[in-house]
């Protein structure tokens, strides 16, 4: 592990931002403040840290509904985060998008999606164009276990295969798709089985391991930018909340959701961190209550925000 | 002036604007080697390879979802799906990400894809191959629609939406892909959202585009023959509209004879006698008509599809009841 402290520290910070940035807004959505849907990222931070630590400036990122891990993993402004949720005009999208739109252009990223399954082709197409502009860059797309039986995963991963192009699928197998577990909605054990199908390579992660994803799609991302093709990267983990915020979760037991936090990726790294004498116990609370300033200057940016215009309403529709 | 087919004016203009800017390529079935399907793309995988003329996989819809990707990626896609009727396999990658995406993000993102579709009957394709969907499309904020009736027009607007940074639905009627037209020589666009008046008269205004442009040009000069002057305003582009043509036209004439190859229920053609009802009335001497096909999906047996499809001799006696 070549990693130095302050990247493995990095990794740790980037986790807690997720994790507390999601808590806040389960705390905002439950007093009624944020409108819509909210899908969070909790318990899977390791996931989009681990891949994201190894994108660079002209790589790409497709996303879910689940998005805001992948938004803050990537580097978006978690001021225009929160004000993007709270549908404030200092929103990444003007507060045109909310939750599951959420998009930063300029970090690459090609959005959440309300769509499951929607991002495996905009990802495909992103893996097109570096290869076509020769920029060197990857599209890494992220997409969970349900979208695995969509017929956009079928056509995606064929078309990358079939033309080779530059993009890493990371499967978020995170058990669920809202009440139907994988056993239910899928006949196989392992969503890194159907790579073979398409002529690529898929393997299976422990997605609550933020240094098993970080190597894997290190690999990943290195051998995809030297033009060596697509890759799955099945990665197991878990949503500790609901679906979406107010799901009721009838459809799974305490005990499961116990057993996937005793495993909760923040604690273990910062164990583990300990453990190797990478960091105190101090320098990791330390870091816990810089986290916490960000996020609650982010809600008061998104509470200070105006709502937009009135005239937004219809800007945009088209480029002039 | 030369002659050319329409579809040898798409071709044109497809091999124009790939020379003029190396960021556009087309992707679609069979359009390499082969030419495409209706042999729109003849030659330009010859002129600019396979990096650039892309034969796909059966898969509309990473087809369309892979070039919308490709294009907020900064490339200018021109993707071909083979029959109209193919829409609803790429559906959403069209209505819910191309169109929406600029929106969504807050203007932060833009979607230059051109996506090509061959639509229309008269041939026998029957219910699955015949289909002309605009409707489907013009409801949907974020897209542009064009539907050229002439090899002129379709060159000239083909070239102007593969320039337009927005995502553009062309249609193709692919009944006219043989017919024969004056195409202006050199370098010429024509831009989105300008109709254009194909027949001057002072009697009846008769709206009608792509295949049915012809039908009611033909219908005209019958008319002409029994003296009612018939104009005839070609919309060229659905979305956006040019309203200011077809009021012009009521204006002067006051009466409006919509025709359209789509089926009349909820076709585009509401939309435009709406449009009129609300906003121009006060120009119209009688009510609006429509002309479309009937409420049934498109038969198979020739007899059939041949009452089906809005002809000149229906044109010709909705005028005539104006009268």
């Amino acid at each position: 592990m070549a990693l130095k402290k302050e990247q493995m520290l990095d990794l740790y910070r980037k986790m807690r931002t997720i994790r507390e940035f999601e808590e806040t807004v389960a705390k905002f959505f439950s007093q009624g403040e944020i409108p819509g849907f909210v899908h969070l990222y909790i318990g899977e931070e390791a996931v989009a840290t681990g891949a994201c630590a190894h994108l660079e400036k002209q790589d790409y990122i497709a996303s879910t509904h689940r998005g805001h891990g992948h938004a803050i993993a990537r580097g978006a402004s978690i001021n225009k985060m929160m004000a993007e949720i709270f549908g404030r005009s200092d929103g990444l999208c003007k507060g045109k998008g909310g939750s599951m739109h959420i998009a930063d252009m300029e970090l690459g990223f090609l959005g959440a999606n309300g769509i499951v399954g929607a991002g495996l082709p905009l990802a495909v197409g992103a893996g097109f164009a570096a290869k076509y502009m020769k920029t060197n860059g990857v599209a890494v797309c992220f997409f969970g276990d349900a979208s695995s039986n969509r017929g956009t995963f079928h056509e995606s991963l064929n078309m990358a295969s079939v033309q080779k192009l530059p993009v890493v699928f990371i499967n978020e197998n995170n058990g669920y798709g809202i009440s139907m577990s994988f056993k239910r909605h899928s006949n196989i054990t392992d969503i890194a089985d159907r790579a073979a199908a398409y002529g690529m390579p898929g393997i299976v992660v422990d997605g609550n391991d933020v240094m098993a994803v970080y190597e894997a799609a290190e690999e990943a991302i290195k051998r995809a930018r030297a033009g060596g093709g697509p890759i799955l990267i099945e990665c197991k983990t878990y949503r500790q909340h609901g679906h979406f915020e107010g799901d009721a979760c009838t459809y799974r037991t305490d005990e499961e959701l116990n057993a996937w936090k005793a495993k909760d990726p923040l604690p273990r790294f910062s164990q583990r961190l300990q453990e190797m004498k990478i960091a105190t116990e101090a320098e990791i609370k330390q870091i816990d209550t810089e986290v916490t300033k960000v996020i609650t200057d982010a809600v008061e940016y998104a509470h200070n925000s105006p709502e937009p215009e009135l005239s937004e309403l219809t800007t945009d529709v088209y480029c002039d | 002036m030369a002659e050319k087919t329409y579809s040898q004016a798409i071709n044109e203009a497809l091999e124009e604007e790939m020379l003029r800017d190396d960021k556009v390529y087309i992707l679609g079935e069979d359009v390499g080697a082969f030419g495409g399907c209706f042999g729109v793309t003849t030659g330009l995988f010859d002129k600019f390879g396979g990096e650039r003329v892309i034969d796909s996989s059966l898969s509309e819809t990473a087809i369309v979802g892979s070039c919308v990707g490709a294009a907020v990626a900064g490339l200018r896609p021109v993707p071909e799906i083979m029959f109209a009727d193919f829409l609803g396999v790429c559906l959403d990658e069209l209505f819910n990400q191309g169109a929406k995406i600029r929106y969504m993000f807050g203007g932060k993102a833009k979607v230059p894809m051109t996506l090509r579709l061959a639509c229309g009957g008269g041939f026998s394709g029957a219910a699955q191959h015949s289909q002309s969907l605009e409707a489907w499309v013009c409801h949907v904020p974020g897209l542009k629609v064009v539907m050229p009736s002439t090899a002129a027009d379709a060159k000239g607007l083909l070239k102007a939406a593969i320039r337009d940074d927005n995502p553009v639905v062309f249609l193709e009627h692919k009944g006219l892909y043989g017919v024969m037209g004056e195409v202006p020589e050199g370098e010429y666009t024509i831009p989105l959202g300008k109709a254009d008046i194909k027949r001057e008269g002072k009697d009846v205004t008769i709206f009608a585009y792509s295949s049915m442009l012809h039908t009611a040009l033909a219908a005209a000069e019958t008319l002409a023959q029994q003296g009612i002057e018939a104009e005839v305003v070609d919309p060229r582009t659905l979305v956006p509209f040019d309203k200011e043509t077809l009021y012009k036209s009521i204006e002067k004439t006051g009466k409006l004879l919509i025709v359209h190859e789509a089926v009349k229920q909820g076709g585009f053609g509401g939309e435009v006698a709406a449009m009129v009802a609300e906003e121009a009335f006060d120009f119209l001497d009688a009510p609006i008509k429509r002309i479309g096909a009937p409420f049934a999906p498109i038969p198979f047996s020739a007899k059939l599809e041949g009452a089906y499809i809005p002809d000149e001799a229906k044109i010709v006696a909705a005028v005539k009841s104006f009268f």
